[in-house]
């Protein structure tokens, strides 16, 4: 009994290293970070670093989505700078408007999603060829809807959601609704564990009678409704709307890292979307932390790159141990 | 996942016409691709007469043998099954490298094309190192890749302002028309072109790329250096975007930040548009330079349609999805 308990334990200290490892950096990063901070662990310094950390982190949950089922997404930056263009334009007026504005852009998120999932399944193209493209229709749309950068938001709810309450970053304590409402029911529905089992054996997942497309679809849904929230998030930082195919790009690339630093498999299958929230605020403190020490800001894309690089390297260390040669070819 | 068995050359016993096997080795795929050449073609001829002048292809294809050489390295990479996402600054390092040793004198002016190309490759070394030895995966050491290249670039050009002005060669090779007033670009894309079908289809490096792509595992019980083929395929695929970015840079008369940016997507579509699988193990040469063609016509149309920018976007990614799912959709599977 007691051999099995310890074998349970050992299977669930091994599907969250990832994530365990990736809050773990984070928590000593950041402290450093406070430490080294003239203001400290002020109120305003942590909600700062949570309003950017948060748009960031929800862009790479909507990347988790896709990656579990061993596909990839490379749209979601896209679909992010487009909400953020239909938020600037429609999240205006008094309540019922606003409220009407938010129902817009996350319904436009989940239009995004469904149109990559529909195209991947039914299409049977692949994912990282049709989200390639997709992505260039997004960003067209965006462009479309702001040619130049401006619009503006509701300003009221804008400084609710990026302030604090009590003390505590109101975006932080929205990604925690955010996960409570979309992730943890997610991962406990069959329709979550079919994402796994598709990203982990999708022959085998079928041979079981798994609905995978069914599983599929949701992951590429709910993966445009999470860039969509991203988005709006980003809305309420800027306070105005601007479609930027950098943006876009350096939001899909940085999520794609968030996701391997949080110990997500780009094979599909292994890890969690609370890995990539940590991976997406370690990406993020690494920049306040050159910010802090004063770091020559020529040298902070390399040092970025360079920091990037060594984490996914840093998985190589499986290497060593692997006995039969044959193994390396997974 | 079993991949089809590909159609290698001459292994066709069939007495039929030379013609009929000729027709019979090319995948539908690249008959398609050419088929909506042609077809984006008609369409342009309708908007403008110049359309189908000598003078205007020629010059599309001058245009497209920046991107021909770009694809060319993405192919070797994506028939491996493997991506190659450094294309944007690996194309800008290869401009700023060679206008930068163009500034060293004499001997740096005369080795400035080689030096460029060289710097290109080495990034392509350190990606196949990742890729082959370190095994993660391409997607993401790429990337990390093209970071780092962005990170030297600004570190060189931040703090001062370079020299960044293309050699003459340069720029003759990248606009001039010697001979019979065909570009010379096109020749340096056909010479690369004409080497790629040679080493894809006639040495046992391109067979190894096939076979890697096909299943890795097989190909190292077989004998196959296989981490080798694969550093090499990712050293050719940076050292061509380096040429491309030299090139690009002649053809500019200077190397600017980011010049590579809009590169990636139309370098992949190419490839994929040209009937090779993503996947890797199968795909045609011919295919790639189709998809280039191909993508280089539809960028033409829409700029001389005077489509805004948005526009452009949307019919571009709407129009790559669409032929797509025309002819480049996968076998049904399990």
């Amino acid at each position: 009994m007691a051999r099995i308990a310890g074998g349970d334990f050992r299977y669930r200290f091994a599907e969250h290293r990832g994530t365990l490892l990736a809050a773990a950096v984070f928590l000593a990063m950041f402290a450093i970070y406070g430490a080294n901070h003239n203001a400290g662990f002020s109120t305003l310094v942590v909600t700062t670093a949570a309003n950017k950390g948060v748009l960031l982190a929800l862009v790479a949950m909507a990347q988790t989505l896709v990656v579990l089922t061993a596909g990839i997404d490379l749209s979601v930056g896209m679909i992010f700078v487009l909400a953020n263009c239909l938020a600037s334009q429609f999240v205006v007026g008094d309540a019922l408007e606003t409220g009407f504005g938010i129902l817009i852009v996350l319904g436009a998120g989940l239009l995004c999603g469904a149109l990559n999932g529909l195209i991947v399944i039914y299409g049977r193209l692949q994912p990282i060829v049709t989200t390639l493209a997709t992505g260039a229709i997004f960003y067209g749309l965006a462009l479309l809807l702001r040619p130049v950068p401006g619009g503006e938001i509701n300003y009221d709810l804008a400084d609710a959601l990026t302030g604090d309450v009590f003390g505590v970053p109101a975006s932080l304590l929205m990604l925690l609704g955010i996960v409570l409402v979309i992730w943890v029911p997610l991962r406990r529905s069959v329709t979550g564990r079919a994402i796994y089992a598709v990203g982990s054996a999708e022959a085998a997942a079928y041979m079981s009678g798994v609905a995978i497309n069914r599983a599929r679809f949701t992951a590429y849904l709910l993966s445009g409704l999470l860039a969509a929230c991203g988005g709006l998030m980003l809305t309420f930082v800027t306070y105005s709307g601007e479609a930027s195919a950098m943006i876009g790009g350096s939001y899909t690339l940085n999520a794609i890292a968030a996701v391997v630093i949080g110990g997500v498999s780009l094979y599909g299958g292994a890890g969690s979307a609370i890995g990539a929230i940590f991976g997406a605020l370690v990406l993020r403190t690494i920049g306040d932390l050159l910010f802090v020490f004063d770091f020559d800001p020529l040298w902070q894309p390399l040092f970025q790159g360079v920091i990037l690089l060594s984490a996914v390297t840093l998985g190589s260390l499986r290497l060593l141990r692997v006995r039969n040669r044959l193994d390396l070819f997974g | 996942m079993s991949a089809p068995p590909t159609i290698s050359p001459g292994s066709s016993p069939l007495s039929r016409s030379r013609f009929g096997t000729l027709l019979a080795r090319i995948d539908r795929p690249v008959l398609a691709a050419f088929g909506c050449i042609i077809l984006l073609l008609l369409v342009g001829s309708l908007y403008s007469s110049s359309f189908l002048s000598p003078d205007y292809l020629l010059q599309q294809l001058q245009v497209a043998s920046f991107l021909g050489l770009i694809a060319t390295g993405m192919m070797l990479v994506v028939l491996l099954g493997q991506i190659d996402l450094s294309v944007p600054w690996v194309v800008t390092v290869g401009g700023m490298m060679s206008t930068a040793a163009a500034g060293w004198g004499p001997l740096g002016e005369a080795l400035a094309i080689p030096f460029g190309i060289t710097c290109g490759a080495a990034i392509g070394l350190a990606n196949g190192i990742g890729v082959a030895w370190l095994r993660v995966p391409s997607m993401i050491f790429t990337l990390g890749m093209n970071a780092v290249a962005q990170g030297l670039m600004v570190l060189r050009t931040g703090g001062f302002a370079p020299q960044d002005h293309a050699t003459s060669a340069m720029h003759v090779l990248a606009t001039g028309r010697h001979i019979l007033s065909i570009p010379n670009a096109l020749f340096v894309w056909a010479i690369v072109g004409a080497i790629t079908i040679f080493l894809l289809r006639r040495t046992t490096f391109g067979r190894a790329i096939y076979a890697i792509g096909n299943r890795e595992r097989a190909a190292y019980l077989s004998g196959l250096p296989t981490r080798r083929v694969i550093v090499l395929a990712f050293m050719a695929s940076g050292g061509l975007s380096a040429f491309a970015g030299v090139l690009l840079a002649g053809y500019s008369t200077k190397a600017y930040q980011a010049m590579g940016d809009p590169y990636l997507l139309p370098a992949v579509a190419a490839v994929v548009l040209g009937g090779t699988s993503i996947l890797g193990g199968r795909g045609s040469y011919l295919g790639t330079i189709a998809g280039v063609i191909l993508i280089t016509l539809l960028q033409s149309i829409l700029s001389v349609m005077q489509m805004p920018e948005a526009g452009r976007q949307i019919i571009y990614g709407g129009v790559i999805i669409a032929m797509l799912l025309v002819y480049g959709r996968q076998k049904r599977q399990v």
